[in-house]
């Protein structure tokens, strides 16, 4: 298909699909959506490695595939790692004269799961080494692919069907792991958020993660209608709530610098975003409030991080 | 081609270097670590044009190669023991998706009680894992089978990853002489690595897509008869080696060559004190000879028993357990291979040799004694152990 770039303020979007359509993504699938456009701000001079979970099911049925770009799976912890390898081999080939000279961006995709809990060893290994890589986590905030089962990236509060709100429980009883703190820890050039209700800010984030030499992390939380039990057509208004309430700012640290992308005068009450998913559905008044104000104490410690 | 002193360890670096390996990821474990050491300097110092991956776990180091090896790089690593086993399921993906990794294994036991030192029971762990593997006598073994692993395993044809197996410490730390071709030579047996789909964005490729029920037994079923069939280059990747190096190898060896009325059975170092054993006793007039397998997968069902058909007694040393089954594991194995010949010896079965435990000229000679004492009683148990205190 030839390649147009279509306009939009300042910025331009490539109309070709790198992400074939006929995957087997539910129907609304945040997911979906950000490993599309993240695969038109790649381009095609990339080589992609994904973890076992919902992208690489829905996406590779043999004999049928949706990459339209090199793409390998192996397993669910070792995405950093073969992601290493790949980056390690192009540069020992172009060195050796094997390949010819060229950027190849080194791409990593995973969950949460597979970024925050089985993969996070694999994940620090890649950032300490300071391999040339992008690595995007998609956030849907559970193990979606195995049927919603909870991950140290599950909101507090929240169903899932391993930490269920019961007599003796209200759901996950354990706060957000914070990954953007973790791998910005690392000191490694770029870190970002972002979020696909936010296309060109995405699409931006996920160009210039790939451009910086080193290792940059993209983490893009992926509303999951199945999972968080919404509605299927109300997937970018819940990402853009995610945003607006404070609970999922987006922002970037650039060489240690950070800066925020999106920062409303005010915050929108944590209820409007809650109150939209079945998953928070049994929450009592005063869990909410609680929520309420962890947002706003996690919201300002990156503002003041931002000197904002 | 020089004859240097080399600890077993540093001809495995050597047949790496020599093979002009692209990535080598590593993680340090006893008692494999002189290998990536090595491996390191030469690197650093830069007589090796390679990348060389400190990785955070050995399960991260397959994992690193397994990228490389699939944008078409050569590749390398070494593990031992526990390092092997948090391997375990990469393993199945480098032999699934047709990576020739190649890989040292210093072989150790496993935990517990912790035991850096050195037997079979890391090695038999990952028998079923699709490797090509072999199992190396010595350290001029180890350099010459890394350099055959090359040929072999990125071979067209094969397209598998191969596991050189050295006894942790009886080889990987004892230093003996070994001849080291030079790299001309090398360059004339060992072609460039050249693998069919890499992953290039000229030629986007998918690999590694999951199998239905409809798809996935017969992906399965391709892999065992690609590996069954790997038989033939292993075995003209040897021929090769002869006519390039002037050493030969076989699936398995027997000594003397038209083999004996009782013999022994080992692989690995072990091969050698045992064959002193054999030697003794056939001094003393005894007819006792000795059986080593080389090739453990693909099983060299044929080469095996061809050797073993004409001989009475079939006394087989394992270096580890398979608990709560039928004994050790290369006699299991032995025994199914055996089991549907017309002619067959009786087999004995022997354990010993666990963690570290040396076993002597002196023991081997004993097994063999008890192992026809044994036949000649018709009292064919499951297995007896050697030098383990009740």
């Amino acid at each position: 298909m030839e390649e147009k770039l279509v306009k939009f303020g300042r910025q331009s979007v490539s109309t070709r699909e790198y992400f074939a359509p006929g995957h087997r993504a539910c129907v609304g699938c945040g997911e979906a959506l950000a490993v599309r456009l993240a695969l038109k701000a790649l381009g095609e001079n990339v080589v992609i490695a994904t973890a076992t979970g919902c992208i690489e099911i829905i996406s590779s049925c043999l004999p049928q595939t949706s990459w339209r770009v090199p793409w390998i799976h192996t397993l669910f912890e070792n995405t950093a790692a073969v992601t290493s390898g790949i980056e390690a081999g192009f540069k020992a080939l172009q060195r050796k004269e094997e390949l010819p000279s060229k950027r190849i961006y080194c791409v990593a995709m995973a969950g949460d799961g597979g970024t925050s809990d089985i993969g996070i060893q694999a994940l620090s290994g890649a950032l300490e080494r300071g391999h040339d890589f992008l690595y995007l986590c998609y956030d849907n905030e559970a193990y979606m692919n195995t049927g919603i089962q909870r991950s140290s990236a599950t909101p507090y509060g929240a169903f899932t069907t391993t930490a269920p709100p019961g007599k003796l429980s209200i759901g996950q009883i354990t706060w957000k792991k914070n990954m953007v703190a973790i791998v910005a820890a690392h000191d490694i050039p770029y870190v970002a958020t972002a979020c696909p209700s936010y296309p060109f800010d995405l699409i931006d984030k996920v160009r210039k993660g790939a451009e910086i030499k080193g290792p940059a992390y993209v983490h893009i939380l992926s509303p999951c209608p199945t999972g968080w039990r919404y509605s299927t057509e109300q997937t970018i208004e819940i990402g853009k709530l995610a945003v607006e309430t404070g609970i999922f700012p987006l922002y970037e640290v650039e060489e240690g610098k950070y800066k925020m992308n999106v920062d409303r005068p005010e915050l929108k009450p944590i209820r409007e975003y809650l109150e939209l998913q079945g998953r928070f559905r049994h929450l009592p008044d005063e869990e909410i409030e609680k929520i309420q104000q962890r947002v706003e104490k996690e919201y300002h410690k990156v503002k003041d991080k931002c000197g904002v | 081609m020089r004859r240097v002193a080399l600890e077993g360890s540093f001809a495995a670096a050597e047949a790496a270097r020599i093979a002009d390996v692209d990535v080598i990821a590593a993680y340090p474990i006893t008692p494999q670590t002189h290998i990536v050491e090595r491996l390191a300097e030469m690197v650093a110092d830069g007589e090796l044009d390679a990348e060389y991956i400190d990785v955070e776990s050995e399960h991260s180091a397959l994992s690193c190669l397994l990228g490389a090896s699939a944008v078409g790089a050569r590749t390398f690593t070494a593990t031992a023991g526990q390092g092997l086993e948090l391997m375990h399921e990469v393993l199945y993906i480098a032999s699934s998706m047709r990576l020739p990794i190649i890989m040292a294994v210093a072989n150790r036991a496993l935990s517990a009680p912790l035991s850096v030192w050195g037997d079979h029971s890391d090695a038999m762990a990952v028998r079923d894992s699709g490797w090509i593997q072999v199992f190396a006598e010595n350290s001029q073994e180890v350099s010459d089978l890394i350099l055959w692993a090359f040929r072999v395993g990125e071979d067209r044809k094969v397209l598998f990853p191969v596991m050189v197996h050295l006894d942790g410490f009886h080889i990987s730390h004892v230093t003996e002489p070994v001849l080291l071709p030079d790299k001309e030579e090398v360059d004339r047996f060992l072609p460039p690595y050249c693998y069919p789909l890499p992953l290039d964005p000229d030629r986007p490729v998918t690999m590694g897509a999951y199998g239905p029920p409809e798809i996935y037994s017969e992906a399965k079923k391709a892999q065992e008869v690609a590996l069954r069939e790997s038989k033939e280059v292993i075995l003209r990747g040897w021929e090769e080696f002869r006519d390039a190096f002037g050493r030969s190898y076989s699936p398995v060896e027997l000594h003397p060559p038209q083999g004996a009325k009782t013999l022994l059975l080992t692989m690995g170092s072990f091969s050698e004190t045992a064959q002193l054993a054999v030697d003794q006793k056939r001094r003393k007039g005894e007819d006792v000879g000795l059986l080593s397998i080389r090739l453990w997968r693909p099983f060299p069902f044929e080469e095996l028993s061809g050797a073993a058909r004409d001989a009475h007694t079939l006394i087989i040393f394992d270096r580890s357990i398979s608990f709560g089954g039928p004994g050790g594991p290369v006699a299991c194995e032995v025994k199914s291979a055996l089991y549907s010949e017309q002619r067959r010896p009786k087999v004995v079965s022997f354990i010993g040799g666990l963690g570290g435990r040396d076993v002597s000229q002196k023991e081997f000679e004993q097994m063999i004694d008890r192992g026809v004492e044994i036949v000649e009683k018709g009292s064919l148990g499951m297995y007896e152990t050697i030098g383990i205190r009740d």
